[in-house]
């Protein structure tokens, strides 16, 4: 081979490694990215397919937590519209009725079967989705609690 | 009075920095040796008095000073004093002003270190540090101040974080910040070369022991915050390729790439403008995963309350730095000639597949972090990208670099022959096979996949000592000759060896946990028993503990291994009394190199509670295998380090004999 080939050949075989890449990040970004969805989104405008995985987010609605063994119900809410969840499972430590919560699971007859409850380090953290949803809603400013 | 001085010294380190990157480069440029030579200089000064200030805010939390709003904010009385100190860095301004000390520590190293490296290449390079820390202290000064008062003092704190009030915080930050951090002096290198235009094999040489350097501390913060959040977070969940976690991971990726271009550049002169590339690349992801981390654009399992005035600053100090950097590299590039040439099937055309592989993984792990900022930009929809997406994209790519670990040492420079060292290979191929056949043998219930895991794990395990094998003639001469031969082989040789073991560890430990771990959740009450693969626990009942600024309960649990033996089991719900604030201290215990990891849920009025248990078997390879690289890094290290400075020291050795000669 001369050098003009070898370096065709080189460059040949990089670029059939980085196309595999591609296609398997765009067969990955097709069928595993999970959306973030409100009660709203859900109950009033069907958003999610039933059996489709999406994150779930808003605050936890007061006095909705019910202990049921190691079955845990509760409601979550954007104010407008909400969602009764049922996990199994712990909870993480700073779920509190109140609370920014996210959820993520599918849909399950009257409600949502969540498996994963997404946790913060910080009470004053809300998960940025939840604060922009609910910002739109006009029912939370946010931003001035940290000072 | 102190908090002022601290404030001061900033101020006044600010103004060392703007004189560091103005007068050495500007000395390199017109060939002023005495401006060039102010480089080290100043770089100490800055050094200095970062330190100092930093030494002031430490003053402020051991002293409790709560007329600081950042000690106010983050700190209490009752805190134990380790956790006073560590609180330094458990937040925002803190941890900024940690980034740009670190900073200044490896400016102030390249001023005490730095002799043999020519002087306007090093003029250069404290310049750009200089350029570096301008930007961040800037920031620090403008926007996250951390000797901002408070007036009236309060009487007392609002303590820090629970959840960072762990040995972890001592260790885990100023580890990783010693990696992401250690990268801007290869970027500073490939700056400064790129500018005084000298690139070459001599370069390679100056730049790699700080690329080791950088990239070991990276490894050890990166496995040391993995096994933080593993016990700290009461989930067992030892990586979740979140946001935060993927910010460290991709400099990591990339500086394991720049580690072995480098090496190619210093013996062959070769794959120099992608060396320099990746220097800035590397850097550039440090800058991002700073950016990302600090800024809170992405929801994260590890996210702080953050703000996103200070994200904006941090993004304009990204671009100006990506971007002229990039320039620069645009304008250079093409001028540089192509170095020694070499065979496909060669040390070099290993080295490539190598740098290939890890870098379109760095660019998928890149392309699913930032995807969600894409997207909500471009559409509007609010999504995640999960570890669904990096196991399905980044696991694909580490198969066929492993699969050909081995194989790279074995290859001879610019050209090599694939027949011998594929028979060097045949028996350690064997046993791999053995071990996967044997593991799909005994798991018949197991998919498949685990025992290829396993198999690929020995492979890479074994593989990795078969140079040093081969090197030493074992089996082919005398006991005695392999002997001495394994004392006499180099460092590096053993370095590369432990790190490549060390990968193949942690895929053995990756591999067992994933296919083989065991949960159960059940609600317990006193007298009740469960159990997860073949451990029965007992749980006893709860007593309240109070510690120095907590209280918690702690549930007894009684535990019967398969084998008889009989242990017990604390894991405790604790409230942090100054936030009110609950943490989760699960128990583990540690059997061989698995672990039997309890955590707990809310304890009822009525004694009941929510036990979780894992069994999580060979967990701890995991973090063992990261040992490994990271003792690889430092034997490795110690043996470029040795040999430049006996270079340097005989040379400055014969210099001194001269004269003396001269006059006997």
């Amino acid at each position: 081979m001369t050098r003009k080939q070898k370096r065709l050949a080189m460059i040949a075989s990089i670029g059939a490694v980085l196309m595999a890449a591609v296609l398997l990040v765009m067969y990955a970004l097709r069928d595993e990215i999970v959306f973030f969805y409100s009660p709203t989104d859900i109950v009033t405008e069907s958003k999610a397919r039933p059996g489709q995985r999406f994150r779930l987010g808003g605050l936890v609605k007061e006095g909705s937590i019910d202990r049921q063994g190691e079955t845990v119900r509760f409601v979550i809410t954007d104010t407008e519209q909400e969602l009764p969840v049922t996990f199994v499972g712990i909870l993480p430590d700073l779920f509190r009725e109140g609370q920014g919560v996210i959820a993520e699971g599918t849909l399950s007859g009257d409600g949502f079967t969540a498996d994963t409850v997404l946790a913060k380090h910080d009470e004053n953290y809300m998960p940025k989705e939840v604060a922009d949803t609910l910002k739109e809603k006009g029912v939370w400013q946010g931003g001035e609690s940290t000072k | 009075m102190i908090n002022e001085l601290g404030h001061f010294a900033l101020v006044l380190a600010l103004a060392l920095a703007l004189v560091q990157g103005a007068l050495p480069a500007i000395g390199a440029a017109r060939g002023d040796n005495r401006l060039m030579a102010m480089g080290p200089s100043l770089a100490l000064g800055t050094f200095v008095f970062i330190a100092l200030a930093f030494g002031a805010l430490t003053a402020a939390y051991v002293t409790s000073d709560f007329s600081l709003v950042n000690v106010w904010e983050n700190s209490h009385s009752a805190k134990p004093m380790l956790f006073k100190v560590t609180g330094v860095w458990g937040n925002h301004e803190g941890s900024m002003l940690l980034w740009v000390l670190i900073l200044s520590l490896f400016g102030a190293m390249i001023a005490l270190f730095g002799s043999n490296i020519p002087p306007d290449l090093r003029a250069n390079v404290l310049s750009v540090q200089g350029w570096i820390a301008i930007a961040f202290l800037l920031f620090i000064l403008l926007t996250s101040n951390p000797f901002e008062r408070l007036d009236p003092a309060p009487f007392e704190g609002n303590d820090l974080n629970p959840v960072l009030q762990d040995i972890g915080l001592a260790i885990h930050p100023p580890m990783l910040y010693l990696g992401y951090v250690g990268f801007s002096v290869t970027f500073s290198f490939a700056a400064a070369a790129m500018i005084s235009g000298r690139i070459d094999s001599a370069w390679a040489r100056w730049v790699r022991p700080w690329a080791l350097a950088a990239w070991l501390f990276l490894t050890a913060g990166i496995a040391m915050g993995s096994y933080w959040a593993y016990y700290e977070l009461g989930w067992g969940g030892w990586w979740f390729w979140d946001p935060v976690e993927n910010a460290s991971f991709i400099p990591w990726l990339a500086g394991t790439a720049l580690l072995h271009s480098a090496l190619v550049m210093e013996k062959r002169e070769a794959l120099k403008i992608w060396t320099i590339l990746l220097a800035i690349i590397t850097f550039s992801m440090s800058l991002l995963g700073t950016f990302l981390v600090r800024s809170g654009v992405l929801t994260s399992v590890h996210a702080f309350a953050n703000d996103p005035e200070r994200g904006i600053f941090i993004l304009m100090i990204l671009i100006v730095f990506i971007g002229g950097s990039l320039t620069l590299f645009a304008i250079r590039a093409p001028a540089l000639k192509a170095g020694g040439l070499f065979q496909p099937i060669s040390r070099e055309g290993a080295l490539v597949f190598n740098n290939v592989f890890l870098a379109t993984a760095a660019a998928t792990v890149l392309t699913g972090t930032l995807y969600p900022l894409a997207m909500e930009a471009l559409t509007g929809a609010k999504i995640s990208v999960g570890a669904p997406f990096f196991n399905i994209t980044f696991g694909p790519l580490m198969i066929p670099l492993l699969l050909l670990m081995p194989l790279g040492p074995l290859l001879s420079w610019k050209r090599a022959d694939l027949y011998p060292a594929l028979q060097r290979l045949f028996w350690i191929a064997a046993l791999a096979l053995i071990v996967t056949l044997a593991v799909a043998a005994l798991t018949t219930d197991q998919p498949v996949l685990a025992a290829l895991g396993i198999g690929l794990a020995a492979w890479v395990m074994l593989g990795a000592f078969a140079e040093i094998w081969t090197r030493a003639g074992i089996g082919r001469t005398a006991p005695a000759t392999s002997l001495s031969r394994l004392g006499g082989l180099p460092r590096t040789l053993w370095g590369t060896a432990l790190g490549h073991f060390g990968i193949g560890v942690l895929l053995l430990g990756v591999v067992c946990v994933s296919a083989f771990e065991r949960e159960t959740v059940t609600e317990m009450q006193p007298g009740d028993t469960a159990s997860v693969a073949g451990y029965r626990f007992a749980f006893e009942g709860v007593l309240p503990v109070s510690g120095p600024n907590y209280s918690e309960q702690v549930a007894q649990l009684s535990v019967t291994s398969p084998w008889g033996n009989v242990f017990a089991m604390r894991p405790a719900k604790r409230i942090y009394q100054a936030r009110n604030m609950p943490t989760t201290e699960a128990a583990i215990e540690t059997i061989g190199f698995s672990q039997l990891y309890i955590s707990l849920g809310d304890v009822a009025a009525d004694g009941k509670l929510v036990v979780r248990a894992w069994w999580k078997p060979q967990v701890t390879l995991i973090w063992i295998g990261a040992i490994f690289m990271v003792l690889g890094g430092a034997v490795s290290l110690s043996d470029r380090r040795l040999r430049v400075g006996i270079a340097e020291r005989a040379k400055s050795r014969r210099k001194q004999a001269e004269p003396a000669d001269a006059s006997a």
